[in-house]
């Protein structure tokens, strides 16, 4: 297992090293994103208004953050099950994004797509919210607050833990 | 035996407390039997898998974050005893209450919506438990309290198989089952399972085997024997922890089972995740 340290944005040769099975640990600013979300995000692209952050330089990962308590940096943080996002996935890999962070399994459509535009889907483990909270710096709502834990959060993580799926 | 009553504040508070502890804690026996398969394990990425879910358990309570962010929906059985009155709210409203309170104080996730298919919008309260009363003989309350996460759930099953299927028809149901939720349900699991009675009753007995100490092996030893061959026959499948390979597939197989119709044999399968997070509470 081979063990990589990653700052956003991903460039393709960070890629070109990566196998199935190692460990990429993640730093950069990242964006949450889960059902309701992906649909919005969607919807947004599709009548033709600009998003309000590069997909190319970020990671979207699928997690609905629990709130942050006083005096904490975040609340708990984990992945979701990806397959429920892959409906959207492919949409939003062919408007640039590369990186996928989430949990289990895609489908076979998407694991095309990821590997035909030369993209990334991580695998981070589920359960485990108390550890992946110590690699959080910050964590704030970026849209839609009345999504709840399904609204867009904007999160800085440093040396974030995750595993290689589907290069 | 005489009639005793019991105070809803105490209910509430020892509700409120157990919801407190799990968040935090998952079944004891979790830790060690990680700890065991870290021991025997020799490959380096499911060594890291392994040691990533111990180091959780033993920060969640001393960083007070949730084991996972998802901390589901509450279940709660209640075996209340026919010599026994509660004084004050029924039993469901104290629950949800103690669960308003502590989803505030503890800032769990709100993850329960308003209606399922019409209005998603979410209730941002986690309210309303599930909760299943059942009257039982003497003079005590006991709940058996569980955080329920949706992604494991999600991939349970239910079938309604043919009274002449066979035990390997079960054992194959079950593998298939578990090879569906692949790492999604955030193996290694749990499995509760439930054999016979009707739907609804099979479903309940495989919920509630799933809360059952893990180590429990069924009275029975025809089942006790199942649970074994299950749990063999799972951990051959090679989806291992979180899905990384291996044969730690699962950690503990529970079967509860009851009589059933002629022309029935229903077998549910709830899955559960190596956050199991439940307590078993008496009053
Ligand atoms: S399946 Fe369990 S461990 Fe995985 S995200 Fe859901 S509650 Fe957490």
């Amino acid at each position: 297992m081979t063990t990589h340290i990653l700052s956003l944005p991903i460039c393709i040769q960070d890629i070109e090293k990566f196998s199935i099975g190692d460990k990429v640990l993640l730093s950069g600013t990242i964006y949450t994103a889960r059902d309701a979300a992906h649909k919005k995000l969607v919807d947004l692209v599709s009548n033709g208004n600009t998003l309000p952050f590069n997909l190319a330089d970020t990671a979207i990962f699928y997690c609905g953050p629990s709130p942050t308590p006083p005096g904490k940096v975040c609340g708990a943080i984990g992945p979701t099950t990806s397959s429920r996002m892959d409906v959207y996935t492919i949409n939003m890999i062919e408007r640039g994004l590369r990186l996928m962070i989430g949990k289990g399994e895609r489908s076979p459509e998407v694991v095309e797509t990821i590997r035909a535009y030369k993209a990334v889907y991580l695998s981070c483990l589920g359960g485990i919210s108390a550890l992946l909270s110590q690699s959080i710096v910050s964590c704030e709502t970026f849209l839609w607050p009345e999504l709840g834990a399904e609204a867009v959060f904007k999160l800085v993580v440093n040396n974030m833990p995750a595993y290689v799926s589907v290069v | 035996m005489e009639v005793r009553f019991i105070d809803d504040q105490l209910i509430y508070n020892t509700v409120y407390e157990a919801i407190k502890y799990v968040t935090y804690h998952p079944d004891p026996a979790i830790t060690s039997l990680l700890q065991k398969a870290l021991a025997n394990e020799n490959d380096e990425l499911r060594k890291d898998v392994l040691d990533s879910l111990i180091q959780n358990i033993e920060l969640s309570p001393r960083v007070t974050i949730p084991l996972c962010q998802d901390t589901g929906t509450l279940v709660v059985f209640v075996e209340l005893g026919n010599c026994c009155i509660i004084k004050g709210k029924p039993i469901d409203s104290i629950i949800n209450d103690a669960l308003i309170k502590a989803s505030a104080d503890l800032y769990l996730r709100a993850s329960i919506v308003n209606d399922p298919l019409f209005n998603r919008s979410n209730i941002n309260n986690n309210h309303p438990a599930i909760v299943h009363t059942r009257i039982v003989e003497g003079d005590k309350l006991k709940l058996k309290i569980a955080q329920k996460g949706g992604g494991a759930e999600n991939m349970s099953r239910i079938r309604m198989m043919l009274p002449t299927c066979t035990v390997q028809d079960v054992i194959d149901f079950v593998v298939e089952t578990v090879a569906i939720a692949g790492a999604k349900a955030c193996p290694p699991l749990i499995l509760g399972i439930g054999i016979g009675g009707n739907f609804e009753q099979c479903a309940m007995m495989a919920k509630e085997a799933l809360l059952k100490p893990i180590g429990t092996i069924s009275s029975e030893t025809r089942y006790a024997k199942l649970e074994h061959c299950i749990l063999s026959a799972v951990n051959s499948t090679g989806i291992g922890a979180q899905g990384m390979g291996g044969d730690l597939t699962a950690l503990s197989v529970q079967i509860m089972h009851a009589p059933c119709h002629i022309a029935s044999l229903p077998v549910a399968v709830n899955i559960q995740c190596h956050a199991h997070r439940h307590i078993e509470i008496e009053i």
